[in-house]
């Protein structure tokens, strides 16, 4: 009896295994084990070419807290993290404010709005450089027309404008995300609760204040989380658009990490920056999902 | 009741409607006009461009897209409709296993598991750049599209098991259980009755990961390095090196890239708008 019961739950172990090992053989391999092999790497100093591979203990570390382009890169991300969720999400909104209205051919913007989410972004770098540039750039060329002259400038060459306009062009590619999002969340909210309101005497901003919006809150809550793992993460487009100039104006973590591995041939030193860039987000990603469980279960209101 | 309050509101709403249309418009100009330009530069002559900037092109002419075509954008195109056909299957069939598995067995630590799964949807690729591509270069498939494939479904596995698990978690036990008095094996109830009845999530998954694939670079610029293996989004920036003083040529490379994207879109556009959201509205 013993025994058979010994053997079916060996059977049905098995079972489970073959319909999880596959998935959970190639998710361990490829993206749970490499990151043990990266902290692993940050502890020495390795060029990735030559077979000297010389243990420093926690010496990347020591070195990339005195890093300046580090710190720049570390500041920038969080410039883009606020920047991202600060113009995203409220144009997000407003967008699909104006999608839900009963207004005829609201589905052609609907279809235009989310089409610079299909570009790739290597694709949108390429494009976005071009309205960029100093020369024939659209965008210098529009000031030109409304006699702005002054205002014209290499947009990405210049130190104090790169950021913003990568920012500029990483908000037009992510706003109809959210949109979308939003959108879905304002078709989701019951009518009834609109014409209750309205018999209330409640109109315009006052039932967008006091309903719409406490309504949107997990909404905004997930857009807000989704934007703060999107902007930590960013590499793509800066790549292409600047390589993280001009003098690091634009660097981040991640392009950091790339360039300081296979471009300088510092994989000791590359792996430190992953490593560090993998617990930043760790931090920040487990704090606000903690806080936002928290407020939660007490009950939902912020 | 309801008729009498609208009439004013309703006059009011037409003035209001102006003042909303206007910035509407404005961001249709904003997200609709980098399209219009794409495709009007790519049929001019650099010489046009130069001369006008915005004007349409004297005559639609398509030699830059047959250039652009001549150009190596074949085989950039190719390899990336290999890899994302690959890349889309392996984690469709590997994240339905998984997820018939979390939504309908019962066995020990299934929670954690799941959870160790669900992390991975915060996890930077860069945090296994350097791994990965040294793991690549020591089993041999280093600067080849095999190399693509490992990272690309691991990394497409936590969002999809996540969506699938839910879906497969909220169909009906029913059908299943009658099979299973027949005496089917799991295995069979997941082939012969799960996998027909989740037809919309699998397309969802696929939707999202296909584009999540086609688009992606990071682990193309690391794993790939000679033209001929080459995808789309790293042919892309060959084309930025070669054509940087004709823009026009430039323009006719960008366009074609995104133009399958686009015809699925137009073709399907509520499927994909799911698709490519699914995970933060079922999440």
């Amino acid at each position: 009896m013993n025994r058979r019961s010994r053997n079916t739950s060996l059977r049905h172990g098995l079972m489970v295994a073959g319909f999880l090992a596959p998935a959970l053989a190639v998710y361990a391999g490829f993206v749970v084990v490499p990151i043990f092999i990266s902290g692993y790497y940050s502890l020495f100093s390795w060029s990735g070419i030559s077979p000297q591979f010389t243990y420093v203990g926690l010496g990347n570390f020591a070195r990339l807290l005195q890093d300046a382009v580090f710190w720049q890169s570390l500041q920038n991300n969080v410039i883009l993290v606020v920047a991202s969720i600060a113009t995203q999400l409220p144009l997000a909104l407003l967008l699909a404010l104006f999608l839900v209205q009963p207004i005829w051919g609201v589905k052609l913007f609907r279809t235009v709005y989310f089409m610079p989410l299909l570009m790739s972004t290597v694709a949108i770098g390429i494009l976005w450089n071009f309205f960029y540039d100093p020369n024939f750039g659209i965008l210098n060329e529009l000031l030109r027309g409304l006699g702005l002259q002054s205002l014209t400038r290499g947009w990405l060459g210049d130190e104090r404008t790169a950021l913003g306009a990568v920012i500029a062009t990483i908000s037009w590619q992510f706003t109809p995300f959210y949109m979308i999002l939003f959108r879905a969340a304002l078709t989701g909210i019951p009518e009834e609760i609109y014409e209750a309101a309205a018999i209330d005497g409640a109109a315009g901003w006052s039932t967008f204040r006091h309903i719409t919006l406490p309504l949107l809150r997990p909404t905004i809550r997930t857009g807000a989380i989704l934007s703060l793992i999107g902007s930590l993460k960013y590499f793509d487009l800066i790549y292409v658009m600047t390589g993280g100039g001009p003098n690091s104006a634009t660097e981040l973590m991640a392009t950091y990490m790339y360039k300081s591995a296979f471009n300088h041939f510092r994989m000791g030193y590359g792996s430190s920056i992953a490593v560090t860039l993998f617990i930043v987000a760790l931090i920040l990603t487990s704090t606000v999902l903690y806080f936002d469980k928290f407020r939660r279960e007490k009950g939902g209101e912020a | 009741m309801r008729k009498a309050a609208r009439g004013p509101r309703a006059v009011l709403h037409y003035g209001k409607r102006l003042l909303i249309l206007a910035p509407a418009i404005l961001w249709l100009l904003v997200t609709g006009y980098p399209f219009v330009f794409m495709l009007q530069t790519a049929m001019k002559t650099p010489f046009e461009f130069m001369l006008d900037l915005w004007g349409l092109p004297g005559e639609w002419r398509l030699d830059n897209f047959s250039s652009v075509l001549a150009g190596g954008f074949i085989s950039y195109f190719t390899n990336s409709v290999a890899v994302s056909v690959f890349s889309v299957a392996g984690v469709v069939i590997l994240a339905s296993l998984a997820s018939y598995a979390f939504a309908r067995i019962g066995f020990r630590a299934k929670n954690l598991l799941f959870l160790i799964v669900l992390a991975g949807m915060m996890i930077p690729v860069h945090i296994t750049l350097i791994p990965v591509y040294v793991m690549t270069q020591r089993m041999g498939i280093y600067d080849s599209l095999t190399a693509l494939f490992g990272p690309y479904i691991g990394f497409s596995l936590p969002i999809s098991i996540i969506i699938l698990t839910e879906f497969f978690a909220q169909t009906p036990k029913e059908l299943e259980d009658a099979a299973r008095i027949d005496g089917c094996s799991h295995f069979q109830t997941f082939l012969r009755i799960m996998m027909p009845i989740s037809k919309p999530a699998l397309a969802t998954v696929s939707i999202y990961n296909f584009i999540y694939v086609w688009n992606e670079f990071v682990f193309a610029l690391v794993l790939i390095s000679s033209p001929g293996k080459m995808t789309l989004p790293l042919g892309l920036r060959e084309f930025y090196g070669q054509f940087t003083v004709n823009i026009p040529g430039l323009m006719a490379a960008i366009f074609l890239a995104a133009l399958p994207v686009i015809l699925f879109y137009l073709a399907a556009q509520e499927r994909v708008v799911r698709g490519l959201t699914a995970g933060a509205l079922k999440g």
